[in-house]
Parts: C-alpha cells; structure tokens; sequence
C-alpha cells in the first residue's frame, strides 16, 4: 500500500485556529455562559474537518460530505469556522444569544450550516449512522462526519449507535471523540475509571480507531487517511479543555463561565504570544 | 390492523423507494415479511434498542429518506421519548412511529406492554401528530396519509390482528383532522378513538331499543382534533358518550369536556376510559378492559335512560 502523505499546512491551521478562539472569546464578552472551554477543546478537530476533509462545507441540504455537531455545547468552535467560511453571516453571530438572533447556546436545524440540533447528549451518534446508512442506500460517496464528546459516551444510546454502526459496516460514517476528560463536573479518568480503556471499547464493537493529539491536526488527518475502510472509523482525539488559555485549561468552572474583561484581555494576550 | 397497515405500506415501498422500514427486534410476520424480502436493505432491525431506532430514523429523515419506526406502542414511545422529543419532533422532520397494542391489547403481558397513557404522552409534544385508527379499513386510510406527508412527525397507534371492519358504505371517507361518522343519528354521539370503538356499536344497538338514534364517530385524528367538528357534534347531540382506551387525562375526554365548557354548550357527557392505574391481572383483551372498568355493561348501567 502506498503511503498518502496529508497536504497539511501547520502554520495556516494554527493561524485559523488562533482567530477562531479569539472571535470566540470576543463574543463572550456579551453573554454570561458561552461553553468556552468546551469550544477551546475541539478547534483544531472542526478546523480539521471542514478545512481538510469535507468535500462540501456541509450546508444544509446541499449534496456533498456532511458534518454533525454531537457534542452541541462545543457549538462555538463550528459558528466561528461557518463565520469563517462565509456560511453563517457575521452579523449573526454578533447577536449570539439574543431574541433579534438566530444563535443559540446549541445548534439548531434549519440555521446555515447547521444539520440537527443537539444539545442533550447521546443523540448525535445515531443520528448520524442513521444519516450514513441513508447514503449507502442512495448509493452515494457521502461521508458522515460527526464530533462527539467523551463525556457523552457514558449515554447508553451512543453504545445502541454504535453497535448498529458496525452492524451496517458504516465505513461513509468518521466520528471524532473530543477526549477533554471533563464532564461538567471534574475528570472522568479520576471519577469513572470504568470508561476506560476507551480505545478498547470501539474496537470490541467492530470499530477502526485511531488514537492522537486533537490539538494536531497534521496527526489527526494522518490518522484519517490511513485508516481501513469497510468499518466506522472513530478518532478519540486527546484534548485540553480550555486550549490555548492557560488559566482555563483544566479548570470546571470555564465549561460555563465568559471571562471578565481582564481575564479576557489577558486570555488573547496569551493566544497571540502563542503564535510568536 | 397490523397486516393492513404492513399491506399498505409495501404497495407503497414498491412506488417510492425513499420508504423505509426501521423495527426493534419485532417480528416481521404477513405482510411486513413480503416487504423485507423485496427490499431488505429498507428493512432495518436495530435489535432490542430503541433510542437508535428513532435516532436513524432521524438521520435517514435528514438525509431525505421517508423512515417508519415501529414496534410495540410501550416501546415505540417510552423508551426513546426523548428522542422522538428532540430528534424527530424538535426538529420538525417526517417519520412517522408506528405504536403496535395501543391501549391494553397485549392483555396477558403485563403493564410493561400496555400503552394505555401513550395518546397523553404522545399528545404533550409539540410537532407531533397523532392518529389512531378504528379498523383496518381506517389503518389503510391512515397508513396511506402518513406515507404522503412530508410535514412532520406522527405517531400511528394501532392495535394488534383480527380487528372487525367497523365502517360500511354509509360511514364517512377518512379525512385527516376531521371526525369521521361511520354512523349518524340525531339523539346520541359515541365518540372514540381506535378499535375499542366496536363497544361504541354494542352500546348503539342497546340505545336504539329505547328509540334514540346515535351517531358512531372516529376521531382518528386525535392532534390535531377536529375543534369546529367537536363543537358541532356537541350542538347537534342531546347525549355524548366519550370511549377511549387511554388514562382518564390528555386524551380526547378532556378535550371535549373543555371544549363544551368554553364553548358553553349544554350537553350531557359521559366519558368512559381507562383508569389510573396498573393493572395486575392477565387475561383477555376484554378482560382487562373489565378490570378498568372499561365494560360495555358500566357503561349502560352508567347512562341509563338516555
């Protein structure tokens, strides 16, 4: 087999993504809960997806590749990359959680780019294979991209999901596993160590996986493009909650909580050091 | 009622192929089977897991395909209520939840097969329409509205197999959201919902020895009900006898005696339901509708000399 080597610019991606957690923490400064830790985690896996491996920028109703935010709470990190690509209008997101907007805290079918609406956790796996089972029997290429937290493993639907996955041998269905080890209470490897090994579980399930930094995407796509086909893939991605800010990295309280105007400053202060 | 509705919906499958099966671990017996042997990648079984059943139906919905999920009433709906809440009904997409032993049928089974609060539950949910059929004449009507819909969701509530024809050629055609008449009479209106309308007959009979004429009315459609026909049949009746196999609350009982207060029409009404309770006899469908009270015996001794 000959080896694919992933066309991958590094320094665009942690461009984008640096703009992306910047944009994020902008808007924060208008609401009082914005999951910003919970966006922070997983910009480098929706960056990854819709810049590298979608074929359409999964716009509703359009025929192409179609991506599906499970973990709804992360939805942060989609709107900005949709603001980014010109899917959903700026103007929208600068009214973010207002009656006058269409945004919500959680994605809602129906706005641009966005394909179902999550929010309570566990649903999106099934919703997905059932959209990737859709494809096979239209005899299509699609693919079915979906993002999932860990924490939204512990549903028993994602297991019932996941069975049927590989009972369909789903291989148009890629899921990313943001593996930030936070519920919204503490870390899960310390409180319910019975979830793991993780990797373990979807293998025993009939799974392919994979294993990366979620932070790389270079890794993560690397993983994407040597996997096996004829089986769902799943890519449990290791990533920090609250990325790139070290005050929110790790810490419960930024799964809710906007900073204040100082620990905003200070928070874009160190995303742009990070880049130099 | 089952046969009817797995025979309607394989003629249909045969024309358009967006039409897809999604059961949890029920046997696919008659006319079901003929339908999965021609298209047996339609016919999905996700086994004994509800929660998927709905959320690909969901996702096949998404993607433009026509999905029926159906199994057992209890189990259609309870198990993965809140994904026919957020994954079907939230967002508004057309899959139809087929609900097989609505009411007490599966008599001898116990109250974990008995859906006898499902109209309630099922009524409670924004999007959701809900239609139960009285025969399987009504079920093919019925069936043939969900398969050319493409508005939203519904839940179908059926019963089992064996269901008398309860209509003839003087019963009204099946329209969506409005009552049917399958009789008209000038004193007294039996109104119901499913095949426990038979009973609604029985009680016609004995009443027309007492020299009242009744009117036998389906309300199929139980969401959204038939407001204006309600009224009317509430104007134009002496006597109104509510027959529903459901909880005493959220079904159609309620709906009418609300109506005839806001509307403040002066008419007798006698509702006969379930009650809520669990039962815990077993026996036969009839058995355990006695043991509700649900008898058509209670209901004579209940409306006297109408």
């Amino acid at each position: 087999m000959t080896k694919k080597k992933p066309n991958f610019d590094q320094l665009a991606a942690r461009i984008r993504c640096v703009s992306y957690r910047k944009r994020i923490l902008e808007i924060s400064q208008r609401v009082s809960a914005l999951h910003v830790a919970p966006a922070f985690s997983c910009i480098e896996i929706v960056d990854l997806i819709y810049s590298s491996l979608m074929k359409v920028s999964g716009v509703s109703k359009e025929i192409g590749d179609s991506f599906l935010m499970s973990k709804g709470h992360g939805c942060m990190a989609q709107y900005v990359v949709l603001e980014a690509l010109g899917i959903l209008p700026k103007e929208e997101l600068d009214r973010y959680c207002t009656p006058e907007g269409i945004l919500g805290a959680h994605p809602d079918r129906g706005n641009p780019g966005i394909i179902a609406s999550t929010g309570s956790l566990g649903h999106g796996l099934g919703l997905a294979v059932g959209m990737a089972y859709a494809e096979k029997l239209k005899k299509t290429n699609c693919k079915i991209f979906a993002l999932l937290s860990d924490g939204e493993l512990q549903e028993g639907s994602s297991w019932e999901a996941a069975m049927m996955a590989a009972n369909l041998k789903l291989d148009n269905l890629i899921i990313f596993i943001d593996a930030n080890d936070f519920g919204g209470m503490n870390r899960m490897s310390e409180t319910h160590c019975a979830f793991y090994p993780l990797r373990d579980k979807f293998d025993s399930f009939g799974w392919i996986s994979a294993e990366v930094d979620g932070h790389d995407g270079l890794a993560m796509k690397n993983e994407y493009l040597k996997r096996k086909r004829e089986k769902p893939f799943v890519i449990i991605c290791n990533t920090i909650k609250g990325k790139g800010v070290s005050f929110m990295e790790n810490v419960p309280i930024w799964h809710y909580r906007s900073p204040d105007k100082n620990e905003y400053l200070q928070a874009v202060a160190e995303l742009e050091g990070g880049l130099q | 009622m089952r046969n009817m509705f797995a025979k309607t919906f394989h003629e249909a499958a045969k024309l358009d192929e967006r039409l897809c099966m999604i059961v949890a671990d029920i046997s696919p017996a008659g006319a079901m089977n003929e339908f999965r042997k021609e298209f047996p990648r339609r016919f999905i079984n996700t086994g004994v897991a509800e929660q998927i059943m709905i959320g690909m139906a969901a996702g096949m919905s998404i993607q433009g395909l026509k999905p029926f999920a159906y199994t057992i009433a209890t189990f259609a709906l309870y198990r993965p209520f809140e994904f026919i809440r957020d994954d079907l009904c939230y967002q508004n997409l057309p899959v139809t939840v087929v609900g097989i032993g609505g009411g007490v049928t599966y008599s001898t089974l116990g109250s974990t097969h008995h859906a006898q609060e499902d109209i309630a539950v099922a009524c409670a949910i924004p999007n959701l329409r809900v239609l139960a059929p009285c025969d399987p004449e009504e079920t093919k009507s019925a069936t043939q509205w969900c398969i050319n819909q493409e508005e939203g969701p519904v839940y179908l509530r059926l019963g089992k197999a064996g269901e008398p024809m309860l209509g003839n050629d003087q019963s009204d055609l099946f329209v969506y959201g409005k009552l049917r008449y399958l009789s008209r009479g000038r004193d007294v209106a039996i109104i119901g919902y499913g095949p426990i309308l038979k009973m609604g007959f029985e009680c016609a009979q004995i009443i027309s020895k007492q020299g009242k004429t009744c009117s036998i009315i389906s309300a199929h459609t139980i969401k959204p009900l038939d407001i204006d026909g309600i009224v009317k049949m509430l104007e134009t009746h002496e006597t109104i006898i509510v027959i529903e196999e459901m909880i005493p609350r959220g079904g159609l009982s309620d709906s009418i005696r609300i109506l005839a207060y806001e509307k403040d029409i002066k008419c007798r009404i006698e509702v006969f339901t379930l009650k809520d309770k669990f039962t815990h006899i077993y026996g036969s469908h009839a058995d355990i509708l006695n043991s509700h009270g649900l008898a058509l015996r209670n209901v004579i001794n209940k409306i006297g000399c109408v």
